[in-house]
């Protein structure tokens, strides 16, 4: 089996829009996307000693190597990264074109996401992959496992669990619940070193410069603002009733 | 001359940061005033951390001391404390270097795998304390082996040890042209020495698990010798070097504890109205402290790479032990003062991090000493002792 797990290298510590080309500013340190460390330890689980091969994909600048190391290093057998400058400032749709199109060279089995981003925090982006490959997508998957061509997800939703199955090739996005990631070990980040860490540009993938970038996103920002100060607040102070306040608050606001 | 920051030490600090921020202060301050962190010390095995100086083809990672100081900064940087397990990591080195091709195979994939532990280093006696070749435990030629009788003091870990390197006089001092001769280095196996061992813990300041030994006649096959007999003090030196470049690593991973958490601490304090770090007296001393740990750095990492050379270091490993535990403690003390009571109250991890790093400069080797070391060796001035 072939499992391709998305990963994405976001900024590290609180992230900052540079207000000139209206863009998460990426000049700062970078770290693999807390999220996606889910993705790679759930593919290295389902792996275990099987001869299933791990390979790591992403979309980014040079220095997104940096997180497929860290896949790497965790255990991942190969990475990806499409970059190209041509690639920069890509919206979700350019965004999902490119790692379809990487994706599409690969052909794995199975496709894992986590299920956010922790710098833009979209959550959609697994739905679009899955749509441009014509693929099942289940997200928030709190289980996961292969059996023969299917996988089977225990999926978290708001009133409890659905259990789906799905025909592989499919698409998944695991819950940041489904387990506690490895950290690397020593061997494995010296070993990371020695494994096949391929740079894709676009031509590599096939894709035209107009269908990547800006000129590829159906996305503009036109502005930045700060959100709305937010609408006055009652401070209640506990004098022995505050519960019953509050209480009385939620009542009065039909929340409870 | 570059200052670039290898790749490999961003890596290094990134996994072993994570792995320490799954043992966070409650779990230290949980094991005072003398439990040993068992599940930290299995946590760096299981990953190959203290396998970092052990090459390749016996099972470690083959790096160099200068990464191995890295990994020992971020654990002392991240709150946790190095003193548990260090030892595990460098005393493998006198087997390594002077063992027998047998004593290698035998011994050190074993330790690389954390089969074996190998984290006491029996030298210091109570009546010799540095003057190592003062020291009076003996190691008696009978049959084909050796008889160990004496006592040994301050053999930190030896409890949760299953080797110990131990140097014991096998030509007695009036028998031999220099006191440095006729000392020899044993690998003792701990496992098998029976009842004549015996091993008791020293209660300290802090959680170090350190002990005093008695040899009663113990008994060692000829195996055991490391290296040629007569040679021990020899061999000893040449791994004080790499204890010197790792122990400045750890007080430098403290003092970067110790200026963190006081700079957040007294940049969010408020009292008068403001907080307590607009105030230079608290301030200065911070301030003072990063500078004097990033100079401590630039020596330390100048000392490791002399050594991952094969150059001399012996001067820049001393300097760089000196400065880095002179840092630190200024960095201690100048925590404790801007943390005011609460420095004292356990729960801030403050006084617990302080009593840890003021061992450094006693340890391994005084202060003093190196003063002394740097006056008569680099500086060509008369022995001072």
């Amino acid at each position: 089996m072939k499992i391709a797990v998305c990963v994405k290298h976001v900024p590290e510590g609180t992230s900052r829009i540079d207000p000139g080309t209206k863009r998460l500013d990426r000049a700062g340190e970078g770290a693999l996307n807390h999220f996606d460390a889910n993705a790679v330890e759930e593919a290295l689980r389902l792996k275990g000693d099987s001869d299933t091969e791990v390979v790591a994909v992403s979309l980014g600048p040079q220095k997104a190597l940096d997180s497929l190391r860290k896949a790497l290093a965790m255990g991942a057998d190969r990475a990806v990264l499409v970059s190209d400058d041509a690639a920069a400032g890509s919206d979700l749709v350019a965004t999902s074109r490119l790692l379809a199109a990487a994706l599409a060279k690969e052909e794995p089995d199975l496709v894992l996401f986590g299920q956010q981003a922790s710098d833009a925090d979209g959550a959609v982006l697994w739905a679009a992959v899955a749509e441009r490959l014509g693929r099942p997508v289940v997200s928030q998957a709190m289980e996961l496992s292969v059996d023969g061509g299917t996988v089977h997800v225990k999926r978290q939703t708001e009133h409890g669990y659905d259990t789906i199955e799905a025909p592989l090739p499919a698409v998944v996005a695991v819950s940041d619940a489904i387990n506690e990631p490895r950290y690397p070990s020593l061997k494995g980040i010296m070993g990371a070193k020695k494994k096949p860490q391929d740079v894709l540009s676009l031509a590599d993938l096939g894709v035209d410069a107009g269908d990547a970038g800006e000129a590829g996103s159906r996305t503009t920002v036109l502005a930045l603002g700060d959100p709305p100060a937010r609408a006055d607040s009652q401070k209640i102070e506990d004098d022995g009733n505050a519960a019953q306040a509050i209480v009385d608050f939620l009542a009065e606001k039909r929340l409870i | 001359m570059r200052f670039d920051v290898p790749a490999d030490f961003v890596e290094i600090h990134a996994a072993v940061g994570e792995l320490c921020a799954r043992f966070p202060a409650e779990y230290w301050r949980a094991l005072e005033p003398d439990g040993y962190p068992e599940e930290f010390v299995a946590a760096l095995t299981e990953n190959g951390w203290l396998a970092a100086l052990i090459p390749e083809e016996f099972g470690g990672a083959g790096l160099g001391v200068a990464a191995a100081s890295m990994i020992l900064e971020t654990i002392n940087a991240s709150g946790c404390n190095s003193g548990a397990c260090h030892a595990q990591m460098y005393t493998m080195g006198s087997v390594l270097r002077h063992g027998s091709a047998e004593q290698k195979a035998e011994y050190l994939p074993k330790i690389a795998s954390g089969e074996l532990r190998l984290q006491a280093f029996g030298v210091t006696e109570p009546t010799a304390g540095s003057d190592t070749t003062s020291i009076q435990t003996t190691a008696k030629r009978v049959g084909d082996g050796y008889v160990i009788r004496g006592q040994k003091i301050w053999t930190s870990r030896a409890l949760h040890s299953d080797l110990m390197l131990l140097l014991a006089r096998t030509t007695p001092t009036d028998q031999v042209e220099k006191k440095t001769d006729g000392l020899s280095m044993f690998l003792l196996d701990m496992r098998t020495a029976g009842d004549r061992l015996e091993i008791r813990p020293i209660q300290t300041m802090m959680n170090h698990a350190t002990t005093e030994v008695f040899f009663d006649d113990v008994e060692v096959p000829a195996t055991a010798l490391v290296g040629e007999e007569g040679k021990g003090f020899r061999y000893i030196l040449d791994g004080m070097n790499v204890e010197r470049i790792l122990i400045a690593a750890e007080c430098i991973g403290d003092g970067r504890w110790f200026v963190e958490k006081a700079a957040r601490y007294a940049s969010e304090r408020v009292v008068f109205g403001r907080p307590i770090g607009m105030n230079q007296g608290v301030q200065f001393p911070l301030a003072r402290a990063h500078a004097a740990i990033e100079a401590a750095d630039l020596v330390r990492h100048k000392a490791a790479w002399l050594f991952d050379e094969g150059k001399p270091c012996g001067a820049e490993a001393n300097m760089a032990k000196f400065l880095a535990s002179e840092a630190s403690w200024a960095a201690a003390n100048a925590c404790l003062d801007a943390h005011g009571g609460y420095g004292f109250a356990a729960e801030y991890d403050v006084e617990r991090k302080f009593r840890e790093t003021r061992l450094y400069s006693i340890a391994p080797v005084s202060n003093n000493l190196v003063l002394a070391y740097i006056g008569q060796h680099v500086l060509g001035m008369p022995r001072s002792y």
